[in-house]
């Protein structure tokens, strides 16, 4: 079981990546751009890849009557996400040493781990919903109003994961450290549940 | 990716070889197979870059141009010494001042000799200098912006031939006169040439940080005719060789009257000695009138200090300082092989390259041998300094520059060929035609301690069939040899811009990655520049017009302005606000008496235009910016004189 609440423990750590590493990235490539224009999603705000891509996003979005990228203070996500991780690496050390310590046994470590995964759903939810409110709620006076074949807009919308061609850029979209560090960090807690469970079968 | 993708190059290279190979056998003499094995030495495909870079001076365009070897490709025009309508260097406000002198406004100048700054005889990368021949001046160009950052004047001097070159830790650099003038200028007959003018050599420090360059001595010698120099190098770091010709101080018909001497003089300059001398409060402080131009990088603006005072070196007050090395036949070349040991004198009227070693100048120096003096200045027996003579079987040598191991390599202008032969052996190992009449050649880092000897540029004076006809004017053909064989092999041949004299090379990793993709705006000191479109405003004072105007993918802030009278002197002063790479704006006014602008990412250039008629005037963007770039325009209205219309401005109303 000890074995079993240290993986609990470094995998709730790793949550922390976050706030260092970014989550995500979408890249944006097109014949001009060789070097790709990119922005790095993290829990707390979103950053150019190079120092004046926002920028250069920014102005090439407002062809298409795009918003402007959100500033931190712009959207509760930026406020709230950085609690929800912490918090969730502050309970993961706790429950770790609880049970290390032997007070709780290893069906925690999978309790975290549902009401994480919970999170982090809702949390590429609400990432996909702002994605569509950005690639399709335009302003009605942009420079370029395309439509689709069935006469519908155009949306602009990044793909949640993988690749589409939007115009003429290729968009790109894929975590980075910091959500790897996530993900691992959850299979160490899952880990942590089988090693934890099998321990106490072989205690009986 | 990438590794991946030099794998399969590499070995579709490899097949070809090997099938190449296979083809040739007994057929190597066909033009078509050497052809194609030609092209893919010089070939860079589509999306690749070349290996090296090459600085060609604009000789009589005034400017420097930019090419890529081993692929001919040019890349850029730097202006340097004149007007470029293109970016509006030498019309914008800013940049005016560069082109001050103390003659007044040099629009133009002719330059020769680029040399890149060098850090223990090694290329460095951080500057490129080149000089101005005709009203004589030196500038020093960013190798980060390829833009020129200073130019300064240089007095007591005429035809400033013997120039730009570099000492070995960039201490110095160092501009010689080609015509021996009266010094300090006055009226008198030109027929008292004989023993009254004199020639002036400069050492121009330049500051190890900024670069900044300051005369730091004259040494003005007797009146002959100072063609072309090189510093000693290793342990002949300290020293400067100057090639002379007009050792008989003709002033009339020099072709025949400078012929006379058999032999005229390279003269070595020990500068540490007088560097020293110099330093210890020695010369003299001569009143003089130059111009020294600044550009600063922040500021995006060049002013213009006149400097009043120059200190002069009167040789025969520092013993040891200078000495002359007979050289036959009226040299041009001076050249010093990578060791520093081997001073190549080049009589341009000889079949032979004289070849002086330093060791027995000093030895020479030592033991005081010495045939006489000319001026009070030493004159070393030429039998006791020469190293060896190469007998080349050509005519009329110009230039020599190195490989690196071990070879030299000299153009002849009156055979014209390239001969490439041996140091320490003087064999000659093998002679290529160019096409024709080759002036300078470069190898790159070819004058320094450390040369890259795989190509050689051979830079050529006439050029006459070799491209499609274009009338009787043309530009002047360049000849690429591949030298990392035995013998040489001319792989392509191109036109260059201007009339290259010298040119200087250095391997694309040392340039590349420092390059500068914009100006950060919020680096910006322009004192007219805005930082936000929000800031854009026109101010009057009397008649003179400031716009304060910013410009973005794709508008003018403003692009409506009101106010305006005939009469008035409106000044544009424009802001870049991209912070994107290769995304300048344009700039031009109906009717204006200039050029346009061209303004990089974070920059802030200013135009003036004084309106003559009434009525509403168009302006635009000229650089195709974006899909919208045809939109990029703006007004601007403009009353009569007397009109009391407010002065009003907007952008979207």
């Amino acid at each position: 079981m000890k074995k079993a609440s240290i993986l609990m423990i470094i995998g709730s750590l790793l949550l922390l990546g976050l706030f260092i590493y970014p989550l995500w990235n979408i890249q944006l490539g097109a014949p001009q751009y060789p070097e790709p224009l990119g922005m790095n999603i993290y829990i707390n705000g979103i950053k150019g890849q190079s120092e004046f891509d926002i920028q250069n996003i920014d102005g090439l979005n407002h062809y298409i009557g795009m918003k402007t990228l959100p500033k931190p203070s712009d959207m509760w996500e930026f406020t709230v996400f950085p609690i929800v991780i912490g918090g969730m690496a502050a309970l993961g050390v706790i429950i770790g040493l609880f049970a290390f310590f032997k007070k709780i046994n290893h069906r925690w470590f999978i309790g975290w781990f549902v009401v994480m995964t919970i999170l982090g759903i809702l949390g590429m939810y609400d990432f996909n919903a702002w994605m569509v409110d950005y690639g399709t709620n335009l302003d009605p006076n942009a420079i370029m109003k395309l439509q689709n074949p069935d006469g519908t807009p155009m949306s602009y919308k990044p793909p949640l994961l993988g690749h589409k061609k939007l115009l003429n850029f290729d968009a790109y979209s894929y975590p980075r450290l910091g959500g790897y560090l996530m993900g691992l960090g959850m299979l160490l807690t899952l880990v942590a549940f089988f090693v934890g469970k099998r321990s106490k079968k072989n205690a009986i | 990716m990438k590794k991946y993708k030099i794998h399969i190059l590499s070995i579709i290279g490899a097949f070809t070889l090997l099938t190449s190979c296979g083809n040739n056998n007994g057929q190597n003499s066909s033009n078509g197979a050497l052809n194609a094995s030609a092209a893919e030495k010089m070939y860079v495909a589509p999306g690749e870059q070349d290996e090296f870079y090459a600085f060609m001076s604009g000789g009589y365009s005034g400017n420097l141009t930019v090419y890529g070897l081993p692929s001919g490709r040019m890349f850029k025009e730097i202006p340097v010494f004149s007007q470029f309508p293109t970016s509006g260097y030498g019309y914008s406000e800013e940049t005016k001042p560069m082109l001050n002198t103390s003659h007044g406004f040099v629009p133009w100048d002719d330059s020769h000799h680029p040399d890149i700054s060098q850090t223990n005889g090694e290329l460095d990368g951080r500057w490129i200098f080149i000089n101005g021949n005709n009203t004589p001046r030196i500038a020093r160009i960013s190798l980060s912006t390829f833009e020129t950052e200073e130019i300064i004047e240089v007095p007591n001097s005429a035809g400033n031939h013997s120039s730009s070159f570099i000492t070995e830790n960039t201490e110095y650099v160092v501009a010689g006169t080609r015509f021996s003038v009266p010094i300090p200028q006055r009226d008198m007959p030109i027929s008292d040439y004989k023993g009254n003018f004199k020639g002036s050599l400069s050492f121009i420090s330049v500051d190890p940080e900024h670069g900044h360059m300051d005369i730091k001595f004259q040494l003005m010698l007797p009146g002959f005719n100072y063609d072309l120099s090189h510093p000693g190098r290793g342990k002949s770091h300290g020293w400067f060789f100057f090639t002379t010709y007009n050792t008989e101080e003709a002033h009339t018909l020099q072709e025949v009257n400078a012929s006379q001497n058999d032999k005229d003089f390279i003269a070595a300059v020990n500068w540490k000695k007088i560097e020293e001398y110099v330093n210890n409060g020695g010369g003299t402080k001569m009143p003089a009138n130059y111009a020294h131009n600044v550009y600063d990088e922040s500021t995006h603006t060049a002013t213009t200090t006149m400097k009043k005072e120059v200190v002069t070196v009167d040789p025969l007050k520092v013993p040891g300082a200078v000495y002359f090395l007979p050289t036959p036949k009226s040299p041009h070349g001076c050249d010093v092989d990578p060791s520093g040991e081997y001073i190549i004198g080049n009589g341009k009227l000889s079949a032979d390259l004289t070849v002086h070693s330093f060791d027995n100048m000093i030895a020479a120096i030592e033991a005081e041998k010495f045939d006489g003096e000319a001026y009070g200045i030493p004159i070393l027996k030429f039998e006791d300094v020469l190293a060896g003579t190469v007998k080349s079987g050509g005519l009329g040598p110009l230039h020599t520059e190195f490989d690196g191991k071990g070879n030299a390599y000299t153009t002849f202008f009156i055979s014209s060929e390239v001969v490439k032969w041996k140091l320490g052996s003087w064999e000659v190992l093998d002679r290529k035609p160019s096409y024709y009449s080759v002036g300078h050649l470069m190898i790159p880092g070819g004058n320094s301690r450390k040369p890259f000897g795989k190509y050689v540029v051979a830079l050529n004076k006439i050029t006459k069939d070799r491209y499609l006809p274009v009338g009787p004017e043309m530009e002047h053909s360049a000849q690429l040899y591949d030298i990392s064989g035995e013998k040489m092999e001319l792989i392509y041949d191109f036109p260059t811009h201007g009339e290259p004299h010298y040119a200087a090379g250095i391997p694309a990793e040392i340039l590349a990655p420092k390059a500068k993709k914009i100006y950060r705006l919020d680096e910006n000191k322009h004192p007219y520049a805005i930082n936000n479109p929000g800031e854009a405003k026109v101010t009057r004072d009397g008649n003179e017009v400031h716009i304060y105007m910013s410009t973005i993918r794709s508008h003018f802030t403003p692009d409506n302005i009101e106010g305006i009278k005939v009469g008035d002197k409106v000044y544009f002063h424009i802001t870049n606000h991209e912070q994107d790479f290769d995304v300048p704006h344009g700039f031009a006014m109906i009717g204006q008496n200039t050029s346009e602008l061209l303004v990089m990412p974070g920059q802030t250039k200013t135009s003036v235009w004084e309106p003559k008629q009434v009525g509403v005037w168009p302006f635009y963007c000229t650089d195709f910016c974006s899909a919208l770039h045809q939109e990029m325009q703006g007004y601007v209205r403009v009353s009569p004189a007397n009109s009391n219309i407010e002065l009003s401005w907007s952008l979207g109303d």
